[in-house]
């Protein structure tokens, strides 16, 4: 009877006694991930005084729960703040996650589908130009003169010198460089664009952050994409092109139809990456395009310990996330997103 | 797997986009009809040709302008100094200075750490690290028919030059009164931080990849801290750890230690910190490693328990080897990430006692702050050094492991 308790049925499922095992450590882990939050929840209930005088862990049984923090936060003194910056991370973070899931789907598609062989002379005579114009730019020569005379001298420096080198890069090559611009850290780059969108008058405003989150979310999806479309089978676009469709007309009617899951996630994935994003909103937002993890790092050092209205600001930011997440738990089961890591 | 991945290059269209080499193609430019329709059809055509490079080109623009020409701005702006200027700011140029006030100078104890003199510890350590290595060079040297200087060796001498700088910055700096620098704390940070998300990532991934009933709700549950906002996270571990309010105060009262302050200790704070991190990161673990063990092949382990193997057999033959290429990839993606880490200090210690629990990119953003662009940019580019540093040491690993494997 006993060694019974120790014997499993097959090697997947545990005996009785393993089984008891199993369910406690799992049970105490997730307690462990529970708990915090529910500690979250119900300080948002508490007022300064129950919260000072040591720790109450019931409602209804140890303290009286009050709706007092969550009527401060969202209809009282700090509500337009609130409300405020809720409204910029509503706007920015779907915004910029669905323009990089544009761009970055067509790449990846691109990638996938087309063969590039961009020789590496021209690309190295395309940045040089390109520096040398900003260079110039920065040192005052006005930027229609300066763009002019690095198109013409691209085109020059091409024509002749850029055909001398052979040699050529494949599409691998271009997907491992945007792929890993992921490495970078973003406090690498923050400074010269703090600076770029300083002059040109963006700072503090949705199109800057925008623009920048949709830059550094772009390696995320074209590597997502990427193993995603390749699971569509080459023989639908064929036979659509021998019918006379146009590339662009197979990529809209019959990709993208078809690679719906794999954008939802990708889409669900990245709004929680510019969701919860921190660093690149503190340098480039300061009042108007707040988003809300600033303004909790923000109230951090201005209201301190006053740990009842900061629940409640946590719980707006993150319940949205959960839910996300929730949702995304049933793409990343079904091997969606995971297969990218494997590759 | 499909082979036929790319375009059939009889079929339709140029296949091989050359830079600045459009090929003509009849193929697209039907000759039949009349002149209207045939002009529509030819600028269709040559739109269809440009098809190529209009699906890559914005992502290219957007990757280069606000990706790759930043980084270089960086570099030339962490070789210069801030000096407020007429209408702005100007840049003066000054060479490897800031570079220097890292290494060597003012910001030698905020970036490096102080070091302490050596101690009896501080040469066994230090000289076991250095044996470890040299016997590392000797066996690359005697085993490879390398005679001449080839990048393997020359990569190798770089690696074993760079971890022997960091185990003498480490060693002088850990005890006997050394402080830690913000690189150190930054690596104490990453790597403490990997081992232990690694550890409970597969352990807890092969107690639900098991036969259990409801394991769908662990999954949903464990995956949750990842998605949630680590600014949030951090306060809510400021939260959780305060010794005289927070939910654990009856066990800190029961051990004595409620006037104990962790935020005013430097090491206690990098565990509160350390604590967080793993909180929150091992999720991401658990979900490859989840992935991972249940896209193991069926045969060898029905095969293994026939043959009366015990788990922890099972584990080691059967089950490690067919995880370790996922892992390593999975820690490297995870040892990128974990570099970064700048929402946890900021927000749960403001860099802790001092400058205790500062890591890279916060020291970065403290100099940013304080107008030093300079420095800002020199402590990113240290950071950049770093992680390409570890990540090429990684993906060598990587490449060894597939390479044997074959």
């Amino acid at each position: 009877m006993v060694r019974h308790w120790f014997q499993s049925k097959s090697y997947n499922t545990p005996s009785p006694v393993g089984k008891v095992l199993s369910y406690l450590i799992l049970g105490f882990w997730t307690l462990l991930i529970l708990f915090p939050l529910y500690w979250l929840v119900i300080t948002s209930f508490k007022i300064s005084s129950q919260v000072a005088e040591g720790p109450f862990y019931i409602p209804f049984v140890d303290f009286k729960p009050s709706l007092d923090a969550w009527k401060y936060i969202l209809v009282g003194d700090l509500s337009n703040d609130t409300l405020r910056t809720f409204r910029n991370t509503l706007i920015v973070a779907p915004t910029s996650a669905l323009l990089a899931l544009m761009l970055g789907s067509t790449a990846s598609y691109a990638l996938v589908r087309f063969e590039y062989r961009p020789r590496v002379g021209a690309i190295l005579t395309f940045i040089g130009c390109v520096g040398l114009s900003i260079l110039a730019i920065y040192f005052g020569v006005p930027w229609q003169i300066a763009v002019a005379v690095a198109i013409v001298v691209f085109f020059i420096v091409l024509l002749t010198i850029g055909r001398r080198f052979k040699r050529a890069l494949g599409n691998n090559d271009i997907a491992f460089w945007m792929i890993s611009q992921r490495m970078l850290p973003p406090i690498a780059v923050v400074i010269p664009i703090y600076i770029l969108f300083q002059r040109l008058h963006l700072l503090d405003t949705y199109t800057a952050l925008i623009i920048t989150y949709v830059a550094s979310n772009l390696p995320i999806v074209i590597w997502l994409m990427r193993d995603y479309i390749d699971t569509i089978p080459i023989e639908l676009e064929e036979c659509a092109s021998i019918d006379g469709a146009s590339r662009f007309r197979i990529f809209w009617s019959i990709v993208l139809p078809l690679a719906i899951p794999g954008l939802v996630a990708t889409f669900l994935f990245v709004l929680v990456f510019t969701w919860n994003e921190y660093l690149l909103a503190l340098f480039l937002s300061s009042a108007n395009s707040q988003t809300l993890p600033l303004v909790i790092a923000g109230q951090n050092a201005t209201r301190g310990p006053q740990w009842w209205n900061m629940s409640v600001l946590i719980l707006i930011m993150i319940i949205p996330v959960i839910v996300i997440a929730i949702i995304l738990e049933r793409y990343i089961t079904r091997g969606l997103l995971i297969g990218a890591v494997k590759g | 797997m499909n082979l036929k991945r790319k375009w059939n290059t009889n079929a339709h269209g140029p296949m091989q986009i050359r830079l600045g080499h459009v090929p003509s193609d009849e193929a697209m430019n039907p000759e039949s009809q009349e002149g209207e329709s045939s002009r529509l059809r030819t600028v269709l055509a040559s739109v269809e040709r440009l098809a190529a490079p209009i699906f890559l080109l914005p992502a290219v623009l957007a990757l280069l302008f606000l990706s790759v020409f930043p980084l270089i701005a960086s570099l030339y702006a962490s070789l210069t100094r801030f000096k407020i200027a007429k209408g702005g700011f100007s840049l003066a140029f000054v060479g490897l200075d800031n570079y220097k006030k890292l290494f060597l100078g003012s910001e030698r104890t905020h970036f490096l750490g102080s070091f302490a003199p050596s101690t009896a510890a501080t040469w066994i350590v230090f000289g076991l690290v250095v044996i470890t290595l040299t016997i590392f060079l000797a066996r690359y040297l005697s085993n490879a028919r390398v005679r001449r200087a080839g990048s393997g060796l020359i990569g190798r001498i770089l690696l074993v030059l760079g971890l022997g700088t960091l185990a003498w910055v480490f060693t002088h700096t850990l005890w006997n009164g050394g402080r830690l620098g913000t690189v150190t704390v930054t690596i104490v940070y990453v790597f403490v931080g990997i081992f232990f998300q690694y550890i409970l990532g597969l352990m807890l991934a092969m107690l639900t990849v098991q036969n259990l009933p409801g394991r769908r709700f662990f999954r949903v549950v464990f995956l949750l801290p990842m998605m949630i906002t680590p600014v949030g996270v951090a306060y809510m571990f400021r939260m959780l750890t305060d010794t005289s309010k927070g939910p654990f105060t009856p066990i800190w009262q029961a051990m004595g230690l409620t006037d104990f302050s962790w935020v005013n200790n430097a090491w206690g704070a990098r565990t509160a910190i350390l604590i967080a991190d793993i909180w929150q990161w091992t999720p991401f673990m658990f979900i490859v490693l989840v992935a991972a063990l249940e896209s193991q092949p069926v045969e060898p382990l029905e095969a293994a328990t026939v043959d009366g193997a015990n788990h922890w057999q099972i584990f080691r033959y059967i089950t490690w080897p067919a995880i370790l290429p996922v892992s390593m990839t999975l820690i490297l993606i995870r040892l990128i990430e974990a570099f970064k880490i700048i929402d946890l200090p900021n927000v749960m210690t403001n860099g802790g006692p001092g400058t205790a629990t500062q890591s890279l990119t916060y020291h970065a953003f403290i100099n940013w702050r304080a107008l030093d662009v300079g420095g800002s940019a020199a402590v990113a580019y240290m950071l950049l050094f770093l992680v390409t540093f570890f990540s090429m040491i990684f993906v060598n690993l990587i490449r060894q492991q597939t390479v044997e494997k074959l």
